[in-house]
């Protein structure tokens, strides 16, 4: 069984404690480490391994990222909520099949969606299971003054996961739209009427977070002021096998669901740099030859213009359907 | 488990307000480097010292208008630690920033909140009024880098019997270690008290009251904030006129001031300030004040405690016998550190954590941020 290289990580074996379903396909789980337990800070997330088998019976693992929810640190647990998900890649499955005493490996805390206190006012805007990112955030805000407010999107009112409990934390500064009752997020007025130095956190469906970014952008915000992670565990189009050929090393094979562009290819001994692999520096983009079908830019180190021309891809997170000709041989900024 | 001998959440001085101008200015508190500047709106910045790129400390880059510069690659960070540009690419990494600090100004000095930002309550800052009050005048200042464990200097001002020894012939006195004090204490404060009655005025208080050879009352009223602010009320009057009841009609009184902030387990900053409520006018007194506590012979009162402290920390680091002795006088320090190490201890995560898991693990925190 081999873990991929995504990041160093020192892997502790971690119990649930509690596995409870809170919502409509939402489930709680408190996973209690068997060694030291690590404080963390609103936006951390845990990463725990996933086995999974693959179509010739071969047992293999993956890793998956969960957002902690809350500080359940000094209960002595990491506290996730998983979402189940239909048409999984193994990682929802495993993680609903889990009872309580059921251990798998976790690694500690790590913070890529770090919560700024330093702005005169914050927007966090959640989409379904997205809420799990912005709970944490949410909670410290209130806990330190902040004026802030959290605008929960859910098809439906039993799909809102912890909308109960940060109702009566939050008060009015908890706001949910439900498309099914016919309440919807206004984006552009949402954005209109934030500070101009606000900040803006979202988590949620890839289509959510492209239409407030393009409307962030349209209404000449700054960059960086649009706070969002980048697990790039969803894309624009559905995640299935492609075929990769490196043309500079006469090499073709298959990426199958369960591995990263970039794993496939460190599999088959292609060397290639990478560093963030989360899609956002930039270091694994490989030059496109040739493709057949479409490719899924999953990254946000390119710009929207740089993906639809597609002269590149990062393959740490993108994917495609068909067939992707690359070459390994050149790297350097592109235009 | 890494043991810190400071509690993280808290206010503690950074520099002087007077200090930060718009560029850059590097310091180290609680072993973290930061970098401060004032932005163009008349706030303060606090930022970790440190690119997020290549750790090359921000402070060796410039301003360019309200953001810092780094000085190797040029990656732009705003006021609250937020990279807003970045060399070759037109895109900016989300997860790209630094730590930014919480900065609240207050009786002219810049506080800076080094723990959990969430919990940076500006009602905590230490109460220094006395540092800007109008009924009160002196000059102050900084040793920065003061080579011991700040709790030392918490000790030395939390018991003046040293000064009979530290300060003879200015504010020494044996009737210091004669008199009886009382040491009081709530959750985040400890008062020790002591009154020394119909006694000659040492020469630094007797020229302030010009009281010559005339019997005095001297009071030392020391005030301890936890983590590390000692405020001290001290003075004297004309023995018999009522000080001890209140009335310090026929009296002078000083307030030292003292913020003092761990920089490193064997370092920290010391800022202090000497006030009076006499001659507020007059910048003769003011500098005759700051003279007697820091001069250019070195044996100012406060230089003077400068070099036991230096040589006490030299030597603690020599023995390893846990750590002193205490005697009865060391009460007030001793309250005083009780507190230090109940914040501390605040800031673990609690041990009920391993009991209601069952596992018999260690647990520790780390830092947050």
């Amino acid at each position: 069984m081999t873990i991929p290289a995504r990041r160093q990580r020192v892997w502790q074996t971690a119990r649930v404690a509690r596995s409870e379903i809170i919502a409509e396909d939402v489930r709680l789980l408190d996973l209690v480490p068997d060694g030291p337990i690590s404080a963390y800070t609103p936006g951390s997330h845990v990463d725990v391994q996933v086995p999974f088998v693959h179509d010739d019976g071969q047992q293999d693992s993956d890793i998956r990222s969960y957002s902690l929810i809350e500080d359940a640190a000094g209960e002595g647990c990491y506290r996730i909520a998983v979402k189940r998900v239909a048409h999984s890649r193994g990682g929802s499955r495993f993680m609903w099949s889990l009872c309580q005493g059921d251990t798998l490996p976790l690694a500690p805390p790590s913070n890529f969606f770090s919560l700024s206190y330093t702005c005169p006012e914050y927007l966090l805007v959640a989409g379904g299971i997205g809420i799990t990112a912005l709970h944490g955030m949410a909670l410290s805000l209130a806990r330190a003054g902040k004026s802030f407010r959290l605008l929960y999107c859910a098809r439906s009112r039993d799909r809102l996961a912890l909308a109960e409990s940060l109702r009566t934390q939050l008060g009015d500064r908890l706001e949910t739209r439900i498309s099914d009752e016919g309440s919807r997020l206004d984006t552009a007025a949402e954005i209109a009427q934030l500070h101009p130095e606000g900040e803006l956190y979202m988590c949620g469906p890839m289509a959510l977070m492209d239409h407030i970014r393009d409307e962030w952008r349209r209404q000449g915000r700054a960059e960086w002021r649009l706070r969002h992670e980048t697990f790039a565990n969803s894309g624009r189009l559905a995640t299935v096998p492609f075929t990769v050929a490196v043309e500079n090393l006469g090499v073709e094979f298959e990426v199958p669901v369960n591995r990263s562009m970039l794993d496939a290819l460190r599999e088959h001994d292609v060397e290639i740099l990478a560093d963030c692999e989360r899609g956002e520096c930039g270091l694994c983009a490989v030059e496109v030859v040739a493709a057949e079908g479409e490719i899924d830019h999953r990254d946000v180190f390119m710009t929207r213009d740089q993906q639809r021309r597609s002269q590149h891809l990062c393959a740490c997170v993108s994917r495609a359907n068909g067939r992707v000709v690359i070459d390994t041989t050149r790297q350097g900024t592109f235009e | 488990m890494t043991e810190s001998s400071w509690p993280r959440n808290a206010w503690y001085a950074a520099a002087w307000s007077s200090e930060i101008e718009h560029e850059l200015n590097a310091r180290c508190l609680c072993d973290t480097h930061v970098v401060l500047y004032r932005r163009s709106d008349g706030d303060i910045t606090a930022l970790e010292d440190a690119c997020w790129h290549r750790l090359l400390p921000l402070s060796l880059g410039k301003l360019d208008g309200d953001q810092v510069m780094c000085g190797y690659h040029g990656l732009k960070f705003d006021g609250s630690g937020r990279c807003t540009f970045m060399p070759s690419q037109p895109t900016i990494n989300p997860s790209a920033c630094v730590r930014a600090f919480p900065v609240v100004e207050r009786h002219s000095l810049v506080w800076l909140w080094m723990g959990d930002p969430a919990l940076a309550d500006t009602d905590r800052v230490p109460d220094f009024h006395w540092n800007d009050d109008p009924q009160l005048a002196g000059r102050g200042g900084t040793f920065y880098s003061l080579a011991c464990d700040y709790r030392l200097v918490v000790d030395n001002l939390m018991d003046l019997t040293h000064e009979t020894f530290v300060h003879a012939g200015s504010i020494g006195h044996d009737a210091i270690t004669r008199a009886p004090f009382d040491v009081t204490h709530t959750e985040r404060e400890v008062t020790m008290e002591r009154w020394m009655r119909n006694i000659d005025a040492p020469p630094f208080w007797a020229r302030q009251l010009e009281c010559g050879e005339a019997p005095v009352d001297r009071w030392h009223l020391i005030h301890f904030q936890a983590p590390s602010t000692v405020v001290g009320d001290v003075g004297i009057a004309h023995a018999g006129t009522g000080a001890p009841e209140g009335d310090r009609s026929q009296g002078v009184t000083g307030y030292f001031l003292a913020a003092i902030t761990p920089e490193t387990a064997t370092t920290c900053h010391y800022f202090w300030n000497f006030v009076r409520d006499h001659h507020l006018a007059d910048p003769q007194w003011t500098e005759y004040l700051h003279c007697a506590h820091v001069n250019d012979t070195g044996q100012g009162v406060y230089q003077q405690d400068e070099a036991v402290l230096e040589a006490q920390q030299k030597a603690v680091d020599r023995y390893d016998r846990a750590p002193f002795y205490n005697l009865n006088i060391d009460a007030g320090a001793m309250w005083a550190r009780r507190l230090i190490d109940r914040m501390i201890e605040a800031e673990q995560i609690p041990r009920s954590a391993r009991a209601r898991t069952g596992e018999s693990t260690l647990i520790h925190s780390q830092p947050a941020g």
